[in-house]
């Protein structure tokens, strides 16, 4: 292509040496420290009890709470959506509230509602849950931080579903049911997993929300971004970047799945038309 | 439905709020009995989600303006003279005041190569600028301590110079940097793609020269698709806990921004005083939400005029 329009050396220039800086150099060097020393160390302080059980519980809480917020994401997107109702705009407004609000905000405000004398803690405790210093808690923040992401990535899709199909499906004979299961729901399926995997993903790396309703205890409650965080403090560098290493690599793969949904939607499009 | 690579998606999140006028159409044209669901089903559905709206994200909101206010007003406002905590105040609104407009120029520069012009790793550049949302907050606090830290790659060198950068204001302006920079871009590039470039080239061939024609056409165009990646910006700025809280050693008065002082208060079982602080910033996250509603509304509009207007 022919460039015409004026700006390309200078815009691409500044592009390049600002991600060089502020991405790539930071990068290459947490790749160098975590390869500095031996492989057996690094593999040793990757894979040490401690440091599996955070990343279990930082990928177990993660998928429970991006399933739990694919249910009821996908329900809120349905009724913004297709509903009219009285505060309907409030809530597609609030929806991003996660997205805007703090996550240390979010943690102190969560950790009070939960704890056992907080306004929903209280009311756990009468039947013996504890949802604050608890698994449950870390669940319950991710619950929080990943639900706008089902909701955003279903929407634009429940819009531009014809409703002639719809309407088909009914002439055909269909049921509503029968046409949300063989109709709408196959078609916004795509949509709905990358909502998920998008809230697992941020999940998995969430630090600000969880260390206050955590409890933080080594082996229970203890996620891999504390681990992270313990290991600077005791200026084990190389033990850090070892483990982000991992949650890195980890980023990627997740970057990787969401990919995958794409092609896969875009090739099962392509042979139903 | 069109194949869209993933990097889009936040692209997708973003401009989500632009699809509200095709369901509002949808629903004004009343649809058939057929494709409805009865009235049990339909009202089920809307409590089962106005119910999870409510506990799960109203409910803390709501629980951060009564804890703060839990012990009378005098004790709220009392917060907001307290040095410690006005220190934090000045430093989250340095660290913005660098880190967005930075960013605003990082954005439009990235967008412009992006949508204007084909090059090789391209798709790098794009993969490049998604990569905050993916990283974890700690990680990228982790990345400049590795670089700037005393045991990191320059940290030698720095101490030699005498400069500090971890620990100090530096390194949150560059923690935060990171976390905030792919939201302008993501902003642009789907809006400055959709616009095309018809209008940039007319006004090259009328004369006008490179950074006239930046002034004078592209940027009335993507005015509100800025402004809206400008106030995610800075509201992530403001409120970045994770990255910043690993780069900035927790000086009182000195390295805490309003997050980190939050967390102080916090854990010094100064509670009131912590959730009136945290009362501030969400206020900033609830004007930042409605501030992004209007600005939606603006870019729907001006794009339905410039489709109906003859060219």
């Amino acid at each position: 292509m022919k460039r015409i329009l004026p700006g390309f050396p200078l815009t691409l220039g500044f592009s390049v040496v600002y991600m060089t800086l502020i991405v790539l150099i930071p990068f290459a060097a947490l790749a160098a420290k975590a390869f500095s020393g031996s492989w057996e160390h690094l593999w040793a302080v990757v894979t040490s009890p401690r440091v599996v059980a955070s990343y279990k519980l930082s990928f177990g809480a993660a998928l429970l709470a991006s399933l739990m917020n694919g249910l009821f994401g996908f329900i809120t997107a349905w009724v913004l959506t297709r509903y009219r109702f009285p505060g309907r705009k409030i809530i597609d407004g609030l929806v991003d509230l996660p997205f805007a609000l703090p996550t240390a905000v979010a943690g102190i405000a969560l950790t009070a509602l939960y704890a056992p004398k907080g306004w929903v803690g209280s009311l756990l405790a009468k039947v013996g849950i504890a949802a604050a210093f608890n698994r449950l808690g870390i669940v319950l923040a991710l619950v929080f931080i990943g639900f706008p992401f089902v909701v955003r990535t279903l929407q634009p899709v429940l819009v531009a579903l014809s409703e002639e199909v719809e309407e088909a499906a009914a002439l055909l004979g269909a049921t509503r049911f029968q046409t949300f299961r063989r109709v709408i729901f196959p078609a916004a399926l795509p949509a709905l997993l990358t909502g998920i995997t998008l809230s697992f993903g941020r999940g998995v790396g969430e630090y600000g929300s969880i260390v206050f309703i955590s409890g933080n205890l080594p082996f229970k409650t203890e996620i891999t971004p504390l681990l992270i965080v313990g290991k600077l403090e005791q200026y084990d560098y190389q033990g850090a970047a070892g483990i982000g290493l991992v949650m890195l690599l980890a980023s990627f793969g997740i970057l990787g799945l969401v990919n995958a949904v794409q092609w896969w939607s875009a090739r099962r499009m392509n042979i139903t038309h | 439905m069109v194949e869209r690579p993933a990097d889009e998606h936040y692209a997708l999140i973003f401009m989500a709020g632009a699809i509200q006028d095709l369901t509002t159409a949808r629903q004004s044209a009343r649809p058939r009995r057929a494709t409805e669901e009865g009235p049990l089903a339909r009202w089920t559905l809307i409590l089962l989600s106005v119910g999870f709206f409510s506990a799960f994200l109203l409910l803390p909101l709501v629980a951060v303006f009564a804890e703060g206010l839990r012990r009378g007003a005098a004790l709220y406002f009392k917060t907001f003279t307290d040095p410690m905590v006005l220190s934090a105040i000045k430093l989250t609104l340095l660290t913005a005041a660098i880190a967005v407009p930075a960013n605003t120029l990082f954005g439009v520069a990235a967008a412009w190569a992006i949508t204007r012009f084909e090059f090789r790793g391209k798709q790098f550049l794009s993969t490049l600028i998604d990569l905050p949302l993916w990283v974890s907050p700690v990680i990228a606090g982790l990345l400049y301590v590795l670089l700037f830290g005393s045991q990191g790659v320059l940290g030698p060198w720095l101490q030699a110079h005498h400069w500090r950068i971890i620990y100090a204001t530096p390194g949150i302006v560059i923690a935060t940097v990171f976390v905030t920079f792919p939201f302008v871009a993501r902003g642009l590039i789907p809006l400055m793609q959709a616009q095309g470039v018809a209008e940039e080239e007319a006004a090259l061939t009328l004369g006008a020269r490179g950074w006239q024609v930046f002034q004078r056409v592209t940027l009335p165009k993507i005015k509100w698709g800025l402004l809206y990646g400008v106030i995610l910006a800075n509201a992530r700025a403001m409120g970045e806990f994770g990255a910043v809280s690993v780069v900035s050693g927790h000086i009182s008065g000195l390295t805490n921004t309003v997050p980190l002082q939050i967390e102080i208060l916090y854990n010094e079982y100064a509670f009131a005083a912590a959730f009136a602080l945290a009362s501030l910033l969400s206020l900033l996250a609830l004007v930042t939400l409605g501030v992004k509603s209007y600005v939606e509304w603006r870019a729907r509009q001006q794009s339905e005029q410039s489709q109906i207007s003859p060219l």
